[in-house]
C-alpha cells in the first residue's frame, strides 16, 4: 500500500516537473479548457437561477380578478360571497383601488408620478388562490371567473411562468448540446497535447520498452498529465463562473435597490462544483487515454 | 539457458540476416559473437530480447520460446536481461544517476533500495563520482560504462552486449572487458558481440562466428 502510494506520488512529481518545464503552453491549454467549460457551466448556473425564480412564482398560482370601474360596494359584497363559496377556490382577498394605489406607491418608488395623477386609474380587484395548481384547471377557472358580472378581466398571474418554464427546457437543451460539443473539444485538446508529448519523449519510451517497462508504466504519466490538466481546467472554469457571478451580483445589487427588491444570482452549488471538477478530470483522462492508446503502439523499439 | 534451433530471420525487403542458426549457451557461460558488420550479430541479439522475431525456428531463453511471446509478457522477459546497446540509448534529459535508476523505477523498487543499487552499479563501472553529470558530458568510454551500469543495476542473469568496445581505443576496451569478466565470475551468462579480433586471444572464451548470416564452425 505504502509502496503503491510512493510509486504514484513519484509519477505525480514527474508529471508536475513536466508541466512546469513548459509553463506557458500548459497555462494556455488550461485556460482554453477553462473557458470552454465555463460557457456551458455558466449557462447552467443562469438557468438554475431562472429555474429557482420560476418555482418561486409559479408555486402559488394566483388569479387576479379586475372589476369594472363602475362596480359599487354591494356588487363587490355579492361577488365576494359567491367567490368564497366556489368549490375551486381556496381563498379570496379583496384589494380595493385605494389599497392598490398605496401599494404601487410604496413598492415601485414612483410616488411622485402617481401623486401627480388626477384620479386613481386602478380598479378594485380580488386576488384568488385556486385549490388546483394544474395549468388546464386554472385556465378553465379563469374563463369561468371572467364571465361573472361586473368583472372586467381575469388574469392568471402564473401564465408567464409556464411559458418561461417551456423556454427553460429549451435553454437546458442548448446547454446540453453546447456541453457535449465543448467536451469533445476538451478531449481533442488533451489528445493533441499528449500526442506532442509522446513525440518529444519517443526516445525515453523506446528505451523504457527495451528495458522492460510495461505499457501501463509508460502510459501512467501521460494519463496523470491529462487528468491533471483537465482538473486544472475545471478549476479555471469554476473561478471564471464565480468571478463573473460576483461582478453580476454587484451590478444587480445596484439595480435591485432601484426597484426596492432583493434579488441576487446564486453560484454553483457544492455538488455541482464537484461534478464540474470530476467531469473535467475525467475528460482530460479520457483524451490522454485515447491519445496514448493510439500513439504508443506506433513506437516499437528496433 | 539460451538455445537457437534452426533460426531464420528475413527482414522485409528480402534481406536474409540469419540462415539456419542453431547453438546452445549454458548458464553462466561467456560467449563472444564475431563477424563482419552485416553478418547478423545485432539481429541475433535482438532475437534473444524479442526485439525482432524469427521467421522460422525457435529461440529459447530459460526454456521459454521468446519468438512467440505475447506483447504483455515481453517486459518481464526483458527485465531478466541486461542489454548494452551499440548506440548506447542513453537519455540526455537526465543525469547519470537517473539514467541508471530507470530500470529500477520500471520494476517498482522503493527509493532507498534503488539508490543503493544505483550507487553500487556506478561504483562497479567507476562512475560514482560522475552521478550528477549529464551523459552528454561523458567521454565515449564513460558513456559505454554508464550503459553497462544501467544494464546490470537490475542484476539480470543474462547480459547481452552489442559491440561494447566498438568505438573505443585499446586501453578503454580492455577496461570494459575486465568488467565483463568480473560479471562472468559471479555467474552471469554473457553474450558479447564484437568485430575486434584482439579480444579473442583469450582462448578460454567460446566464440560463435557468424559469416553472412550463417554460423561458421
Amino acid at each position: 500500500m505504502m509502496h503503491a502510494f510512493a510509486l504514484h506520488s513519484s509519477v505525480m512529481r514527474a508529471v508536475l516537473r513536466r508541466m512546469f518545464a513548459s509553463p506557458l503552453a500548459g497555462l494556455l491549454n488550461i485556460l482554453v479548457i477553462g473557458i470552454a467549460l465555463s460557457l456551458p457551466a455558466g449557462m447552467y448556473v443562469l438557468l438554475q437561477n431562472a429555474q429557482g425564480l420560476v418555482a418561486q412564482l409559479s408555486g402559488t398560482p394566483q388569479i387576479s380578478l379586475f372589476l369594472n370601474l363602475g362596480a359599487k360596494a354591494d356588487d363587490i359584497d355579492r361577488l365576494q360571497k359567491r367567490l368564497a363559496q366556489h368549490p375551486g377556490i381556496a381563498s379570496v382577498e379583496f384589494v380595493s383601488r385605494t389599497q392598490a394605489l398605496d401599494q404601487l406607491k410604496q413598492s415601485t418608488g414612483l410616488a411622485d408620478v402617481i401623486g401627480g395623477l388626477e384620479k386613481n386609474p386602478l380598479p378594485d380587484a380580488f386576488v384568488i388562490r385556486p385549490k388546483s395548481g394544474e395549468a388546464q384547471a386554472l385556465e378553465v377557472l379563469r374563463i369561468e371567473l371572467a364571465k361573472l358580472p361586473k368583472v372586467e378581466q381575469a388574469q392568471l398571474d402564473s401564465a408567464w411562468a409556464y411559458k418561461l418554464e417551456a423556454l427553460l427546457k429549451f435553454g437546458r437543451m442548448v446547454v446540453l448540446i453546447l456541453a457535449s460539443l465543448l467536451s469533445l473539444a476538451l478531449i481533442a485538446i488533451t489528445f493533441n497535447t499528449i500526442r506532442l508529448q509522446i513525440l518529444t519523449q519517443r526516445d525515453e519510451i523506446e528505451v523504457a520498452k527495451l528495458i522492460g517497462a510495461t505499457n501501463g508504466f509508460i502510459r501512467r504519466p501521460f494519463l496523470y498529465f491529462g487528468a491533471l490538466q483537465g482538473l486544472l481546467g475545471g478549476i479555471t472554469a469554476w473561478l471564471i463562473i464565480t468571478a463573473s457571478l460576483l461582478l453580476f451580483n454587484h451590478q444587480l445589487d445596484a439595480l435591485a435597490q432601484l426597484y426596492a427588491s432583493q434579488f441576487s444570482l446564486h453560484g454553483l452549488a457544492p455538488a455541482d462544483s464537484l461534478s464540474l471538477l470530476l467531469f473535467s478530470l475525467y475528460l482530460g483522462w479520457l483524451g490522454a487515454w485515447l491519445s496514448v492508446t493510439r500513439h504508443l503502439s506506433q513506437i516499437e523499439p528496433r | 539457458m539460451i538455445a537457437f534451433n534452426q533460426v531464420h530471420k528475413r527482414y522485409p525487403g528480402g534481406y536474409e540476416a540469419l540462415k539456419n542458426v542453431s547453438f546452445e549457451i549454458a548458464e553462466g557461460e561467456m560467449v563472444f559473437l564475431t563477424g563482419h558488420s552485416g553478418a547478423g550479430k545485432s539481429t541475433l541479439l535482438k532475437l534473444i530480447a524479442a526485439i525482432e522475431r524469427p521467421n522460422s525456428g525457435s529461440v529459447l531463453v530459460n526454456n521459454q520460446n521468446v519468438g512467440v511471446l505475447k506483447g504483455g509478457a515481453l517486459p518481464y522477459l526483458r527485465r531478466n536481461l541486461g542489454i548494452i546497446f551499440q548506440d548506447h540509448k542513453l537519455l540526455f534529459d537526465r543525469n547519470v544517476f537517473d539514467n541508471v535508476l530507470l530500470p529500477l523505477q520500471i520494476c517498482g523498487f522503493d527509493h532507498r533500495e534503488s539508490s543503493k543499487r544505483v550507487r553500487a552499479a556506478l561504483d562497479k563501472v567507476g562512475l560514482l563520482k560522475r552521478e550528477k553529470a549529464n551523459p552528454i558530458a561523458l567521454s565515449g568510454g564513460e558513456q559505454q560504462r554508464l550503459c553497462i551500469a544501467r544494464a546490470i543495476v537490475n542484476r539480470p542473469s543474462i547480459l547481452l552486449a552489442d559491440e561494447p568496445t566498438g568505438n573505443l581505443d585499446a586501453a578503454y576496451a580492455q577496461e570494459i572487458m575486465a568488467i565483463f569478466k568480473s560479471f562472468h565470475q559471479v555467474g552471469v551468462t554473457l553474450i558479447i558481440s564484437t568485430h575486434d579480433e584482439s579480444v579473442l586471444q583469450d582462448s578460454s572464451v567460446r566464440v560463435l562466428a557468424l559469416r553472412q548470416g550463417e554460423l561458421a564452425s
